[in-house]
């Protein structure tokens, strides 16, 4: 009879063991894999970003895996390429980066886990990261609360100033509200607002419709369509019955290959009514098919056939390394002047703590592919040059319209009298 | 008048593109009751097989011959979703059988590895699938009416596919086999049939079809490693509304969600249309639990 239970005891200790075992393989695994560099395991423990180290960690948290790997896995490839030709300069403080990559899986509360790994387990000096306003969102009290640093490389919809996140993406007045009034002057009156149904379409489209009022435009129409939605042809039916001069497009993700597949085959073309997109950049164009959104519009800060220097060795290196076909995009772009503007910012620190980078980031200006930025002290944003482009039979953009200087970022439209209910609203 | 007729058209269509990414899950799901949740994965290796065979004709065949890529495209769909199911049947799901929450759970992960192996092989962006011209444009009727060529040759496609099954069930040997184990798997197997054999062919050719669907859908949707999950659910909810174990019952299921779809997504909005379609689908199976067109046999519990 003991010697039973004895059996059963034994039985029981070995699978705890095993368990025990797996978990701890487990917890190898993950740090082995998340930083890249093997020689680091010994920082690890210690104050990685701490002076007495010979590199700096840095974070990257993008989604990997999941319905947004799409679009943010390229941000991911610029980074990386950042990172590694600042350290074939010499590195920042001449120290490496070493960076700690983590898959946010297209899912907001692993976003602020991840983020709240690397910031107290890995101590990263700061997390290159994000792509929808839902992850950023997910992520921004974590950062507020261990005041870390987050570089966020993509166009929002505003109204968001956290002390402890850089903006390197468009707000509103950088790339919407321009283009609205363009079109405006340009392509007609009568709006319709077609957009996918969160926070960034409809957040964006309450701004439109507030500067249509102000501005002598009309709103024949306004539709969302749950994210991942494929058939369009109801909404195109309905469109055709509204007859719009211009559609303002906020889709996001998939569905703008449905739509503008689904728009061609109902017979409109580019010529017939004006369709102006804030989410199709190169990348998409390559999903969508050329031929489909030849003449369609789309507003940026920044394309692949931008005419600087700079941008010229960027699109040259960034194919050389990642494949002749790959074109760069405007949250690419971004996502590559946000390294280079962290490490000019803590060049000029001398230091990798968050309060003095801030400090010292204040007005830095730099030259970046896109032509100069320079980064807002009050909102921690970027001055951006807004651009209008025309998709080509090529997949490329030509610009039609620019601001011919980089423009002042306003994420509360203060500077526009219209907008005064919004702000105060949210 | 116009746009009820266009939109009646495109509740038509709707339910073409239902039926279709349906028919496959109304075997493996229908037939045999795996809950096939990689069923959306089958559909997405379809839409890649037809963009390797368009990026196969634009490298290896004269520039004349292009158009025809589509044409030769969907039975390389169908082939490569036929084997990969016949795989994915031997490895795993043969084990399942009788075990729907397992099967779920399992063909769930499946579904993942698919989704990252396509990530691996194609890349994360969206891939371009240039349509044939022959398929670009439409007809107009009434003046001022569209109906796109692509959506009438999807209806096309689906009758033909449909008229297929409908023979290879009802007239075939093997269909005939196919219909004995379904119905009295100990009976057909006293009477000399190999289950075993039937069951994978069967599920093989569920995934066969799904590869057809993808190939299909390249013509209007986007083609990425997650365009199985736009669909799985639209799929499931057809085969589970027309009655599980009949392929009319899954006609009947798309025909009603796709108009119904159309139509409500009309008078209200695209995300209000979709809740009322899902609480009439989930009225109606309070009102007849067995779906549209219940089989009736007494072998299936």
């Amino acid at each position: 009879m003991s010697q039973k239970v004895w059996k059963r005891v034994s039985l029981l200790l070995v699978a705890l063991c095993i368990v025990l075992a797996g978990c701890s393989n487990n917890a190898n695994n993950t740090t082995t894999t998340t930083s890249t560099n093997a020689g680091s395991e010994g920082a690890a423990d210690s104050n990685a970003s701490s002076d007495d180290s010979g590199e700096i960690k840095v974070g990257i948290l993008h989604s990997l895996s999941g319905t947004m790997a799409i679009s943010e896995v390229s941000v991911k490839d610029a980074e990386m390429m950042a990172i590694e030709e600042i350290n074939a300069k010499g590195g920042v403080l001449g120290k490496k980066l070493v960076p700690v990559i983590e898959d946010g899986a297209s899912d907001w509360p692993t976003f602020a886990e991840k983020a709240r790994k690397l910031i107290s387990e890995d101590k990263v000096a700061t997390v290159f990261g994000g792509w929808t306003s839902a992850s950023r969102k997910a992520m921004l009290p974590v950062f507020e609360e261990l005041n870390g640093l987050l570089w966020y490389p993509v166009q929002y919809e505003g109204l968001e100033s956290s002390p402890n996140i850089f903006y390197t993406g468009a707000t509103t007045n950088q790339q919407i509200v321009p283009a609205v009034s363009w079109l405006l002057e340009n392509k007609g009156k009568k709006f319709y607002l077609l957009g996918s149904d969160y926070v960034f379409p409809r957040t964006a489209n309450k701004i439109i419709k507030e500067q249509l009022k102000a501005e002598g435009g009309e709103l024949v129409g306004e539709e969302y369509t749950p994210l991942g939605h494929t058939d369009y042809s109801t909404i195109i039916s309905k469109i055709k019955e509204a007859k719009p001069e211009v559609v303002f497009n906020t889709l996001n993700g998939d569905s703008n290959v449905a739509f503008f597949k689904q728009l061609k085959d109902a017979g409109f073309t580019a010529q017939d009514m004006t369709t102006l997109s804030v989410s199709v950049a190169e990348e998409e164009i390559r999903g969508i098919g050329a031929d489909v959104l030849a003449g369609h519009l789309a507003a940026w800060n920044y394309y692949q056939t931008t005419d600087t220097p700079e941008n010229k060795t960027f699109v040259e290196n960034y194919k050389k390394k990642y494949g002749e076909d790959r074109v760069t995009a405007d949250p690419i772009e971004a996502g590559y002047d946000a390294v280079y503007l962290w490490a000019a910012a803590v060049e000029k620190a001398g230091s990798t703590d968050v309060d003095k980078v801030k400090e010292a980031a204040k007005e830095l200006e730099w030259d970046a592919p896109e032509g100069k930025v320079k980064i807002d002290g009050e909102t921690q944003h970027l001055y951006k040059t807004v651009r209008i482009g025309e998709v080509q039979t090529d997949g490329q953009f030509k610009e039609v319209w620019n601001s011919g200087e980089p423009v002042k970022p306003d994420p509360y439209l203060k500077g526009y009298e219209w907008a005064s209910s919004l702000s105060s609203g949210n | 008048m116009d746009v009820l007729i266009l939109q009646l058209f495109n509740g038509i269509s709707v339910s073409s593109i239902l039926l279709l990414i349906a028919l496959g899950l109304a075997i493996t799901f229908g037939l045999m009751k795996v809950i096939n949740m990689a069923h959306g994965e089958l559909i997405m290796i379809g839409a890649y097989a037809a963009y390797m065979m368009q990026n196969l004709f634009q490298s290896y065949m004269p520039e004349s011959a292009f158009n025809w890529y589509f044409v030769v495209a969907i039975p390389f769909s169908f082939a490569i979703a036929f084997v990969i199911g016949l795989l994915l049947e031997t490895v795993l799901i043969r084990f399942l059988y009788g075990r729907p929450l397992d099967s779920l759970l399992a063909t769930w992960g499946v579904g993942l590895m698919l989704q990252q192996l396509a990530r691996t092989i194609f890349g994360a962006p969206n891939v371009g699938v240039t349509s044939p011209t022959w398929l670009d444009g439409g007809m107009t009727i009434l003046g001022d009416v569209v109906l796109p060529y692509k959506r009438l040759f999807i209806i096309a496609l689906v009758a033909v596919v449909l008229a297929a099954m409908y023979l290879y069930i009802n007239r075939s040997h093997a269909g005939r086999r196919m219909r004995a184990v379904m119905q009295n798997r100990e009976m057909a197997a006293c009477l000399g049939i190999s289950t075993r054999r039937v069951d994978a062919v069967t599920f093989a050719i569920g995934s066969g079809i799904a590869g057809i669907a993808g190939c299909a859908l390249t013509l209007i949707g986007p083609i990425g490693p997650s365009l199985g999950t736009y669909y799985i659910v639209d799929a499931f909810m057809v085969v589970v509304l027309g009655g599980v174990g009949k392929l009319v019952g899954t006609v009947f299921g798309a025909l009603g969600i796709g108009l119904s779809n159309t139509l409500f997504e009309y008078w209200t909005t695209a995300s209000l249309g979709k809740v009322l379609v899902f609480l009439c689908i989930v009225a109606f199976l309070q009102w007849k639990p067995s779906g549209l067109i219940a089989m009736r046999t007494r072998s299936l519990d």
